[in-house]
């Protein structure tokens, strides 16, 4: 099977194996994403994170369900993380949208971070550039929303919507280092619970405090995914943002800092691969490690000569 | 090369008992698979097509609800029409050992009756998954 073909010819077929061979580092991924790349660009990206048990994934079902109302298509990468004990999954999100995934204008694949600490990573762009020449006018990432994968999601998407959620213990999660930083809008799903004005208030001083003052100003938004209650309003602001990104000419800056940390994330991925195959495993190397423990040498001179070693 | 098991374990027709799927999919999480759950209550339709979206290399059917001779059969048949010919496809739950002969001949590799330990799935999976 021709997969770029496949792709550009709107397969779902070729997409499922396009991704797959970008996922397993196939021998043809390479050439495949090479071949994909110039008919990418197109399609508009919206990260969704937040902590588990925000409601992402009912979110991210309704919210396709109304761009599908606003004549979209939609493509939707669910990220759920690897057990880093049996480096297994359960890619759980799915779940959430079984009813979408019979429209022909849906396109759902489930990905696992597979030990990316990040939670997402080069994979996880690959596929959604995948799904971007598939022809999906929209793409949503959504993601385990713990640590550092919240930062990595801004890196991949065009508006970032933080999920938060009333009585979930701490009511000072929107606090935590990082959120208020990459939201571009808020959604306070399960609005139904206690706790809801609390934590509606609280993320607004937060976001008083940060003194961002000009330009785009996150909204907050209350959802009840399940009732499908809140959801026109919450992809109003996305449009919204969606045209002020546009507007200011915010969009296209984005998007170039995107590609550029891109290449330079693949380069060192390049050279650390190179570094690994060729230096570490080596007898030379540990050879080097007990003479470094023995502090007979040190590492700043070897790690100097290493470099200087592939430089030549 | 990163490649890993992708089973999507799924519950076609009207029945609601997932106790063992979800043992089953923990097992397989477990065993280090990578697995879709999709819970109850789906057509074939819907399994196909999710088996599609999400390349996987193994489609575990669970019912209870004795209806597999309809349903098994049904899903093993859309596989090979849209393409998918290389997914192996197990089941598991409520089946009569007499039943099982004709499952197998439909397309159906294998079925795991109440009392298997997972190991054996997790063993077959890794010995026959293409």
């Amino acid at each position: 099977m021709d997969i770029v073909k496949g792709v550009l010819e709107k397969s779902r077929l070729a997409t499922s194996k396009a991704i797959t061979a970008v996922e397993n580092e196939y021998p043809e991924a390479a050439e495949i994403m090479s071949k994909l790349y110039s008919h990418t660009g197109k399609a508009y990206i919206i990260g969704i994170t937040g902590p588990p048990g925000a409601g992402k994934s009912t979110l991210t079902d309704k919210i396709t369900k109304e761009y599908r109302n606003r004549g979209k298509t939609v493509g939707i990468v669910a990220i759920d993380p690897t057990s880093p004990y049996s480096g297994g999954a359960i890619l759980g999100d799915r779940i959430r949208m079984m009813d979408i995934s019979m429209d022909e204008g849906v396109f759902i694949r489930s990905m696992a971070t597979r030990g990316s600490l990040g939670g997402l990573s080069q994979k996880t762009a690959d596929a959604v550039k995948i799904l971007d020449a598939y022809g999906c006018d929209i793409i949503i990432i959504e993601t385990v929303g713990v640590g550092q994968s919240e930062v990595d999601i801004v890196k991949n998407a065009d508006t970032t919507m933080v999920v938060l959620v009333p009585g979930l213990g701490d009511d000072i999660q929107a606090i935590k280092a990082g959120i208020l930083e990459i939201g571009d809008l808020f959604t306070i799903n399960k609005a139904d619970r206690d706790g809801v004005e609390k934590i509606h208030i609280e993320t607004e001083m937060m976001l008083e405090l940060s003194g961002n003052y000009e330009g785009w100003r996150p909204p907050i938004n209350r959802t009840i995914a399940s009732d499908n209650e809140g959801i026109v309003a919450v992809v109003d602001a996305i449009e919204e943002h969606g045209k002020y990104l546009r507007e200011t000419g915010e969009l296209e800056k984005k998007r170039k800092e995107r590609i550029k940390d891109e290449l330079l994330a693949m380069v060192e991925d390049k050279i650390t691969r190179h570094i690994y195959k060729t230096v570490v495993g080596s007898e030379d190397f540990a050879n080097t490690i007990t003479s470094l423990q023995k502090r007979e040498i040190n590492p700043y001179t070897v790690a100097d000569n290493i470099v200087g070693k592939i430089l030549k | 090369m990163e490649k890993r098991i992708r089973v999507l374990v799924a519950k076609p027709g009207l029945d609601g008992h997932d106790r063992g799927a979800k043992v089953v999919a923990r097992a397989l999480r477990d065993a280090g698979f990578e697995v879709i759950y999709t819970g109850i209550r789906l057509t074939p339709e819907q399994i196909v097509e999710t088996a599609l979206q999400e390349d996987v290399n193994v489609v575990a059917l669970s019912l209870l609800s004795g209806a597999h001779n309809t349903l098994f059969p049904k899903v093993v048949e859309l596989l090979k029409e849209k393409g998918l010919n290389d997914v192996l496809v197990i089941g598991g739950g409520v089946i009569p050992d007499s039943d099982i002969p004709g499952l197998e001949k439909a397309g159906v590799a294998t079925i795991f009756t109440p009392g298997t330990p997972t190991s054996d799935i997790v063993e077959f999976i890794k010995k026959n998954v293409k």
